[in-house]
């Protein structure tokens, strides 16, 4: 027991030292460095699934692990240990970042072939993987909030990895600025915790806050919900996603798709009895929720790029996700399961549109595509496995995890339960549609292939890969090393909500760690589960509609009003623009004006006014001895007048 | 006709010896006018002595005199100094603290 | 006991208050408005000449002789002393240089004597005492005030003995300069003359060709300007010099005007513009250069 307690510490330092090796061997590694990458990030799942393994063999209670390194912060009255706590919810997420990521790492392989800066990129993947462990291992918060970070440095540095590419700068850069408001949101609520708790560890933290006023515990949670926001890209933070698909493929799949976006759903949940004890907070969690579902569904139908429609359902899952964890036990399992199938899914689905745009000529816009289930077999079976279980295609991982988190919005109960329920069936059903468009427009159809573009006008061409401007695509089967991670993750997607969900395996399994309560929805669960289904089969029957039946227009319709504001993101960059940045501006202008006139007035006035006053007064010391008589003599008469007025009165 | 009087004639008296000192500006009639404000106080001194019937005003008078004489002597001196420094009289002309 | 109670004097001292009284303020102002220091320094002898009488009057004989022989007698000759020192003839510009200070001086002058008039008016001062018993008490006023000084205020009187010395050594120390070399005699005073070329003679004298012989007025070289050689340096450090080369001009130009219209010449057209320049002697130069020229 104790040896497997030691290991969790190598769950981290493994990708660390990947990290550090590729970063700081130097071009040596260039040629070795996806090898000696991909082999830590291996190690790190293989001592994940040797620790899940004995966590397996224990019973339910005694799972939890507990590793304390060393006293990082020893102050009185202020301590921070760096220590890990393994519990099942950190093992679940431990399997699927190390699991997910060893596959991405070997994609990577494949996809980076041709980029002569794959060591580094490797380095970062491994940084990522490091800081990404590092927080969900956390055993207290602000040990989380170092993870946190540096997921955000690792999320940053891999979406500007072709920093080459101003558009790639400017979203890194985006993604970053949005991510600190989030980041905000939890250094503040840490800090709160630390005055109100004393602690900052899970364990204490946690088990206080029976005692604890609702107040405090509402602004921490909604501090929290703030930070979840950031980085699970919630609305109102939601507008750094999309453009965060400026990052390569495997990047997108990784970190915006698997795993770090999830991170938001981690704290929620790891922090759910804050959140039980305070029910406002609670509801605004699963209200967000329930808005970024929809809006990020909205967003996924109107984008013509493949990696951005992805990227709009992704936010939209993490909705579902959020949700889930906004309604209390009844919901945090489903919420995690749902992570976890969607972390299968999405990344089958990026790694799928990775791999078509690896065949196009790294085009993304799906109307150039068509007719490709030919020429990609392996990528269309994987894609489209992805695509029914995300669509909740009833057997596979989606329908699953979806159905339940649908559920249990019905389960909350009242109005409330009623309106939420609601909108994840209508989300279902969009995502039907969406993820039906994308399938359509990517691999059925007639092939609507351009000339590959002149690469000066369009500089989204990723570098590596050779494009000769007007030649025709040849789309072809990725290699081995890609397809092999498309294939174990489609497995995934098709068998690991089954699996969950027999004798509700998974919700037993994280039961010690989260709270769980089966909840009860006013309806029965066949009549919601044949709605979802329902849903499904109208979106899917909409889209077929839509694009299956009609032939699909290279260039994008003007559209409705709705979809010309979908495909700018539902307004969402001109939204921070006008009330952000503009009202930021216009109030940093008045600030600097109140400073210029009025503050600067008040000082320059004063000294403007002790100067003139001086300026007076100086005149009176002019040396003139006659001068000075004068005052003399006024205020001896002062004087004179001053006495007689008292002796009178 | 009251001595009262005389009080009356030495504050005029020493407030045109005043006015003097404020307007004038050589020095030496500087000097003069705050004799004549002295002056001023003797008389007044002279005029209680002889209302309340006691000397002591007239001796007071008397000790005025002589500060008087030793502040003429050194005021003229340092008069006649300013004037070989600088070449005039003028009080106005001393207005800097150095030549 | 009427002495010690007495409302008013005789009318023979009232009416000498009133006459002596308006000359004492005349004297007063006669100081303060005199363009020239030594008439001020007469106009305040006057008063003080005035004071002396009035106290006489008010029964202080030893302050009044005092008055006369120390202040009118010393000290305003001491003024007068300086007065010639510094020059005499040099009359003051009563134009004042500071702004406002005339109507500073007024405002405070007359709200100073309006507070101490109303002061003395306020007070209740209608019965006065009078000095004859005082005066009789030790065989008369000098005795008494003898008595006073040696008893009760001897060291007061000692003191002002120690003040009037160091007075008088810090007048000396004052205006005393330390010679730092050896005065030059007169063969070494000739030799530097020969040395520095220049002067070898005598100075020329005032008044050479400028048909005056005052000590303060130059003389006049051939050329009609002014030679400030002539007159004493003491006198051209005062600014004491007088100024009369454009007389000087003015009586040539009226001697050759009258001989040229004796001789019935015509008149230089140069002539008036000659004369109504300035009567700086500078620009006269300039003009008698001119007719050189011409």
């Amino acid at each position: 027991m104790t040896n497997s307690e030691n290991l969790i510490a190598l769950l981290v330092a493994a990708p660390l030292l990947g990290a550090v090796v590729l970063l700081c061997g130097g071009r040596r590694l260039d040629r070795s460095g996806h090898w000696i990458g991909t082999l830590f990030a291996a190690a790190s799942f293989v001592v994940g699934a040797v620790l899940f393994v004995d966590m397996l063999g224990k019973g339910a209670d005694e799972r939890a692990m507990h590793q304390s390194l060393y006293d990082w912060i020893p102050v009185e009255g202020f301590q921070a240990d760096v220590a890990f706590q393994l519990d099942q919810l950190s093992m679940t997420f431990v399997l699927l970042i190390t699991g997910v990521g060893s596959l991405i790492h070997v994609y990577s392989i494949g996809y980076m072939e041709h980029d002569e800066r794959r060591r580094r990129f490797f380095g970062y993947l491994n940084l990522f993987l490091a800081a990404m462990l590092l927080l969900v291992l956390a055993d207290n918060y602000l040990l989380l909030y170092v993870g946190w970070e540096g997921v955000g440095l690792a999320s940053y540095l891999l979406i500007g990895f072709w920093q080459h590419k101003p558009s790639a700068a400017t979203a890194a850069k985006k993604a970053f600025l949005v991510n600190r408001v989030g980041d905000m949101g939890l250094s503040i609520a840490i800090m709160l915790m630390f005055t109100t708790f004393g602690t900052f560890t899970f364990g204490p933290v946690l088990e206080a806050t029976g005692e604890t006023s609702e107040g405090t515990l509402t602004a921490i949670g909604l501090l929290l919900l703030l930070a979840a926001c950031g980085k699970s890209a919630q609305v109102p933070l939601q507008s750094w996603l999309g453009d965060a698909m400026e990052g390569p493929t495997p990047v997108s799949a990784l970190i915006h798709a698997a795993t770090m976006v999830t991170a938001g759903v981690y704290l929620i949940t790891r922090s759910g009895a804050i959140f039980n004890a305070a029910p406002d907070a609670q509801l605004a969690v699963a209200v967000v929720g329930a808005v970024t579902l929809i809006f990020g569904a909205i967003v996924g139908c109107a984008k013509d790029d493949i990696k951005k429609a992805l990227a709009g359902s992704t936010m939209s899952q993490i909705g579902y996700m959020i949700l889930a964890a906004g309604l209390g036990p009844i919901g945090y399992a489903f919420a995690i399961m749902h992570l976890v199938t969607h972390g299968f899914f999405k990344a089958g689905l990026f790694l799928g549109a990775g791999s078509v745009m690896h065949g196009m000529n790294d085009e993304v816009d799906m109307r150039k595509y068509g007719g490709l289930r030919k020429y990609m077999p392996i990528t269309f079976v994987t894609f489209g496995l992805g695509y029914l279980a995300i669509i909740g295609f009833p057997g596979l991982s989606g329908f699953f995890s979806k159905d339940k988190i649908i559920e249990a919005a019905f389960a909350k109960g009242g109005t409330e339960g009623w309106i939420l329920g609601c909108t994840a069936l209508l989300g279902a059903a969009i995502t039907a549609y969406y993820m039906t468009r994308v399938m359509l427009l990517t691999f059925f159809g007639e092939k609507r292939w351009q000339p590959a573009p002149d690469p000066d006008k369009a500089p989204s061409v990723e570098p590596g890969i050779e494009v000769h401007p007007g030649e025709m695509p040849h789309p072809h089967e990725s290699p081995k090393s890609m397809t092999i991670p498309m294939v174990v993750l489609a497995f995934g997607s098709v068998f690991a909500g089954g699996l969950f969900s027999l004798n509700d395996s998974f919700v037993n399994w994280l039961k010690p760690v989260t709270e769980f309560e089966h909840g009860h929805p006013p309806i029965s669960a066949t009549v919601i589960t044949s709605a979802t289904v329902v849903a499904l089969v109208i979106g899917l029957g909409i889209a077929y509609v839509q694009y299956g039946r009609r032939p699909v227009p290279t260039l994008a319709p003007r559209g409705s009003l709705l979809t010309r504001a979908a495909r700018r993101d539902l307004l969402q960059d001109d939204f921070n623009h006008v009330v952000l940045v503009r009202g930021g501006e216009h109030l940093t202008r008045s600030l600097v004006y109140v400073d210029h006139t009025l503050v600067d007035g008040v000082v320059n006035g004063t000294a403007a006014s002790f100067g003139g006053l001086s300026g007076r007064l100086r005149k009176l010391q002019n040396g003139y001895a006659r001068t000075y008589a004068v005052s003399m003599f006024g205020g001896t008469a002062v004087l004179i007048a001053a006495t007689l007025l008292m002796r009178a009165v | 006709m009251n001595p009262v009087n005389y009080l009356y004639l030495a504050a005029l008296l020493f407030t045109i010896g005043a006015a003097g000192v404020l307007i004038r500006r050589n020095a030496i009639v500087v000097f003069m006018c705050i004799e004549l404000m002295l002056n001023a106080c003797n008389l007044t001194f002279v005029a209680f002595s002889r209302m309340h019937g006691n000397l002591d005003g007239q001796i007071i008078a008397f000790f005025t005199m002589v500060v008087a004489a030793a502040e003429v002597v050194v005021g003229l001196a340092i008069i006649v100094l300013l004037f070989r420094s600088r070449h005039s009289a003028s009080v106005d002309d001393a207005s800097l603290m150095k030549l | 006991m009427n002495t010690l109670a007495a409302s008013a004097t005789s009318v023979g001292e009232a009416v000498q208050f009133w006459v002596l009284g308006t000359v004492a303020v005349a004297g007063a102002f006669g100081t303060i408005l005199m363009r020239r220091a030594v008439h001020s320094a007469l106009c305040l002898a006057g008063t003080m000449i005035v004071l002396a009488v009035f106290y006489l009057a008010n029964g202080a004989y030893f302050l009044g002789v005092v008055q006369i022989i120390v202040y009118t007698g010393a000290i305003m000759m001491l003024f007068l002393f300086v007065v010639m020192l510094v020059g005499v003839t040099a009359a003051d510009s009563l134009k004042e240089t500071l702004k406002g200070q005339r109507w500073l001086a007024a405002a405070c002058g007359l709200g100073f004597g309006v507070l101490l008039i109303a002061g003395i008016g306020n007070a209740s001062l209608n019965t006065f005492t009078g000095l004859g018993a005082a005066n009789s008490a030790h065989g008369g006023n000098v005795e008494g005030l003898a008595q006073l000084i040696f008893t009760k205020y001897v060291f007061a009187f000692e003191i002002t003995g120690a003040l009037l010395i160091t007075a008088a050594v810090g007048a000396m120390v004052l205006t005393h300069r330390e010679r730092t070399e050896r005065a030059k005699t007169q063969r070494e005073l000739s030799e530097l003359r020969v040395r520095e070329g220049k002067h070898l003679p005598p100075l020329p004298a005032p008044g050479v060709y400028a048909r005056h012989n005052a000590v303060d007025i130059p003389g006049l070289l051939p050329d009609g300007t002014l030679s400030e050689l002539t007159v004493s340096k003491t006198l051209r450090a005062r600014g004491q010099i007088r100024d009369v080369s454009s007389e000087a001009l003015n009586d040539l130009a009226a001697l050759e005007q009258r001989s040229e219209e004796r001789l019935g010449r015509e008149t230089g057209s140069h002539e008036p513009h000659a004369r109504d320049e300035s009567k700086d002697p500078h620009d006269s130069h300039d003009s008698h250069d001119e007719e050189a020229a011409k």
